[in-house]
């Protein structure tokens, strides 16, 4: 998407003080509206997608010695950015900070109300993270799993799994709520 | 849950959290980045603590080995 030259890379790589600053602020605009945007995609509050996008870049910033030029900056990038939002997501109190705009979903179901909309999110913010983000990425963004696993560092078929387990929770949650999906 | 619940599920999940598209960020993020890089100075990293555990246990068990260390320094 976003190209920065390898001397970038290997600069940021290195550490070298002399160079490694204006290689990190580089790489920092190149790439800080790819990984809002997926941060965003996870959390779903813009808020916090911008201190999240800050916390990426900073532990981006004391991993550099890690960073593997051949493995390329973004998806190394998107996979700490995942790992952030999953420590965020752990301390929010469920139901609280996921955004829920149910009011005009384009292509909107006729056969799905507007409260059994907001009561399908809110079960969902109920379900345990590792499972939300694998649900959310997989299911509701449609990304591959591929990618979803990637950015996870788990296998194709451990997404499959997780985002299997988080509908059928999902589903048990809104059937003890009289709702029968 | 057969593969028609979970059809309907992934359905319903799409209906009441709709993709977010491409979202901008409101602000440029670069001025708070320096704020946390000022606020924080870089930790040394894990391996580098460990290495200095394990300094530190080897001088406990073999303390005769202290004096070569520091002629090293």
């Amino acid at each position: 998407m976003q190209n920065e030259s390898s001397t970038v890379l290997d600069e940021f790589q290195r550490g070298d003080p002399a160079t490694f600053d204006d290689a990190f602020e580089t790489l920092f605009h190149l790439h800080q509206r790819t990984i809002f945007r997926w941060l965003m995609r996870i959390v779903r509050n813009p808020a916090a997608a911008e201190d999240l996008t800050v916390e990426t870049f900073w532990r981006i910033y004391r991993a550099h010695a890690r960073f593997d030029p051949a493995r390329g900056f973004e998806a190394w990038a998107r996979t700490i950015a995942t790992h952030a939002a999953l420590d965020w997501l752990r301390t929010q109190r469920s139901e609280t900070e996921l955004l829920i705009d149910v009011a005009a979903p384009p292509a909107s179901d006729p056969a799905i109300s507007a409260e059994i909309r907001v009561k399908t999110a809110k079960a969902f913010s109920r379900l345990p993270p590792k499972l939300r983000i694998a649900a959310v990425l997989a299911v509701v963004e449609e990304l591959p799993h591929k990618e979803v696993a990637a950015a996870l560092g788990i296998s194709v078929a451990a997404v499959k799994v997780r985002v299997f387990r988080a509908l059928r929770l999902l589903r048990k949650d809104l059937q003890q709520q009289g709702i029968t999906p | 849950m057969n593969s028609h619940e979970e059809d309907r599920m992934k359905q319903l999940l799409k209906q009441a959290l709709p993709p977010t598209g491409d979202p901008e960020p409101e602000r440029d993020l670069w001025p708070a980045m320096l704020q946390q890089l000022d606020a924080q100075p870089a930790a040394p990293p894990w391996f580098d603590w460990a290495l200095a555990g394990g300094l530190a246990v080897f001088a406990v068990v073999f303390p005769a080995s202290i004096p070569v260390f520091l002629y090293c320094l």
